[in-house]
């Protein structure tokens, strides 16, 4: 195998994503309340209290404005979490990755088996904050539902981001440039907070490259009852980020673990 | 039909040949042993059969399959322990051999018919529910072992298994190890134990620096290399005695520290010239294995 060969498909990443399932499923409640916890917070506290004092956010309350943000954000969040730091303790720390590959299964297998749990994980805090959107009464459209159809598309495509980041790192310090330079650049900048036409023409320029503005672009207007505008082109710029992601994630733990 | 063979394997880390030309074939049913000081490139050898690595130059057939090529449909066939223990920590001892067996593609049902048997096999029958954390490095070599037979495999490479156990947990997977090849399992073995290579090995290559410098059964590797006799010498004047006498007495003389070690056909001259020394204290024992290493491979540190 080429080390820039494409990835190799198949069915034997479920395996490998039975066992994270597993583990997860020991802790499932903790971790599920834990997700929530910090977005729960933001969509409260900015949402009620930041909210109370600004007038109408593109022409809704700032609380129901922000809900598709937090949605995003945390889906996001969720599946960088997974992908980088549990990912590396799976590969680096606990050599687990080494356990795998010496049954028949292949790198590429154990790096699909990640990317899918992650953007699974990432689902369900999707799903999570969606429900309490829901119940808070801040979505009523069915259209909302849509969004179900979009997490998956945003845990892959952070998933795989993070994955190649973790490909790099040599320790958990490495993932603080990530968040500093990727993460917390695009909670602020790609439409989570406040509408991204309130940014200098400069930064929405910016914004415009960067993934999480594209799935904030379509799940905002689905959580308002609207059918968004260029849903086809921001999934496509998603899948494309997702697809460059993986590849660039496949190459790079390739040349780190099999030379 | 050997069950591997490797022909003119070579590979590279930034330089330096690591693996340097090594070719062999291990027939079904035999324990190979593969013995070498640190950094030999013992381990790095296992991985290049399991086709974890691709090799600089060379061929290998694992399981009749050609390697790297069609590394992952031979390995259904193999079982691994590795060199460092990977359990997963995030599972109890039974859970560990359940998740292991579904990367293999075998059934659930398959899996836990053969659970209670391999925790038997490996004395772990009443820790099944035990979480990793809890169990001794005897244990957890243990538990490794019974992991790599989860496929029930033909072939099973053990990289020092029994590194860093007590002689009771060594004694345990020697005992295992003697059942499965008595049941017809084929081993390869990477050990520091000369006396696991002797015990466990019909045959067994020396490597070092990449290179397989001598091959043979252990006591064709003795009658080849070394002395019948060995006697070791130490106390006050030991280099005295070893320059004036010694060196005309035995064929080969190897100063490590302060003794001396005395190799010879026949030792009766070295003994008598001792018994006259009173101030030295001496062992007169039969040559092995680990005399051959230590003659092949220098007594230097490696690392
Ligand atoms: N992935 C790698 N990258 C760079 N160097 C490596 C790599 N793997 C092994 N080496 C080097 O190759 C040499 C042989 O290593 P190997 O692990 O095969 O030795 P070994 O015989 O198994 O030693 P030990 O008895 O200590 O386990 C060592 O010098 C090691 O540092
Ligand atoms: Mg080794």
């Amino acid at each position: 195998m080429h080390i820039f060969s494409p990835p190799s498909m198949s069915l034997r990443f479920v395996p490998v994503w039975r066992r994270n399932l597993l583990v997860w499923r020991k802790l499932a409640v903790p971790s599920i309340l834990g997700n929530l916890a910090d977005p729960l917070i933001y969509v409260l506290g900015l949402g009620y209290g930041l909210g109370s004092m600004l007038p109408e956010v593109g022409g809704v309350p700032y609380i129901a404005f922000l809900a598709a943000g937090m949605v995003c954000s945390s889906t996001m969040n969720s599946a960088t979490f997974e992908a980088m730091y549990s990912a590396f303790s799976r590969m680096h720390v606990q050599h687990t990755w080494d356990a795998i590959m010496n049954a028949p299964v292949d790198l590429d297998d154990v790096v699909l088996a990640e990317l899918a749990w992650a953007a699974s994980k990432s689902v369900l805090s999707g799903v999570a904050i969606l429900a309490v959107v829901w119940l808070l009464g801040l979505s009523g459209s069915v259209l909302s539902l849509w969004v179900i159809a979009l997490l998956p598309l945003i845990g892959l495509t952070f998933g795989a981001l993070a994955l190649a980041v973790t490909a790099m790192a040599r320790s958990y310090d490495f993932f603080m440039y990530y968040f500093t330079l990727l993460v917390t650049p695009m909670n602020l900048l790609c439409g989570v907070f406040f509408p991204v036409e309130q940014l200098p023409a400069a930064f929405q320029a910016v914004a415009a490259f960067l993934p999480l503005t594209h799935a904030v672009a379509i799940a905002r207007p689905l959580l308002l009852g609207q059918i968004p505008p260029d849903a086809v082109l921001h999934a496509l710029v998603l899948l494309a980020y997702a697809a460059a992601g993986f590849y660039a994630a496949t190459v790079l733990f390739r040349r780190r673990l099999l030379k | 039909m050997a069950v591997l063979a490797a022909r003119n394997l070579r590979k590279s880390y930034g330089g330096a040949e690591v693996v340097a030309g090594v070719s062999f074939a291990i027939a079904p049913g035999e324990c190979f042993g593969l013995l070498g000081p640190n950094g030999a490139g013992k381990t790095t050898t296992l991985r290049l059969c399991l086709g974890l690595t691709d090799p600089d130059h060379g061929s290998i057939e694992l399981m009749q399959r050609p390697v790297p090529g069609e590394a992952r449909p031979a390995r259904a066939r193999v079982g691994v322990v590795p060199q460092m223990d990977n359990l997963d920590p995030d599972f109890t001892v039974g859970e560990n051999l359940l998740v292991y067996g579904r990367y293999f593609g075998l059934s659930e049902g398959a899996i836990r018919a053969r659970i209670p048997q391999l925790l038997d096999f490996a004395g772990l029958s009443a820790r099944a529910a035990s979480q990793i954390q809890t169990l001794s490095g005897g244990m957890k070599r243990r538990l490794t072992l019974a992991r790599a037979l989860i496929n029930d495999p033909d072939l099973i490479f053990m990289d020092e298994p029994t590194t860093g156990l007590d002689p009771q947990a060594r004694h345990l997977i020697w005992e295992r190890l003697k059942q499965l090849l008595a049941g017809g399992k084929t081993i390869v073995l990477t050990t520091h134990f000369m006396e696991e290579a002797e015990r466990l090995c019909a045959r067994l290559a020396i490597m070092d620096r990449g290179r397989f410098i001598t091959e043979g059964s252990p006591r064709e590797l003795i009658l080849r290399h070394i002395e019948p006799h060995v006697v070791e010498a130490h106390g006050d004047g030991v280099m005295d005695w070893s320059d004036r006498e010694a060196g005309k007495l035995a064929s080969r003389l190897e100063k490590s520290g302060e003794t001396v070690f005395c190799y010879a056909a026949d030792p009766a001259p070295l003994l008598s010239s001792l018994a006259n020394q009173g101030e030295l204290r001496y062992l007169h024992r039969p040559a092995n294995l680990e005399d051959v290493f230590l003659k092949l491979t220098g007594r230097e540190l490696r690392d």
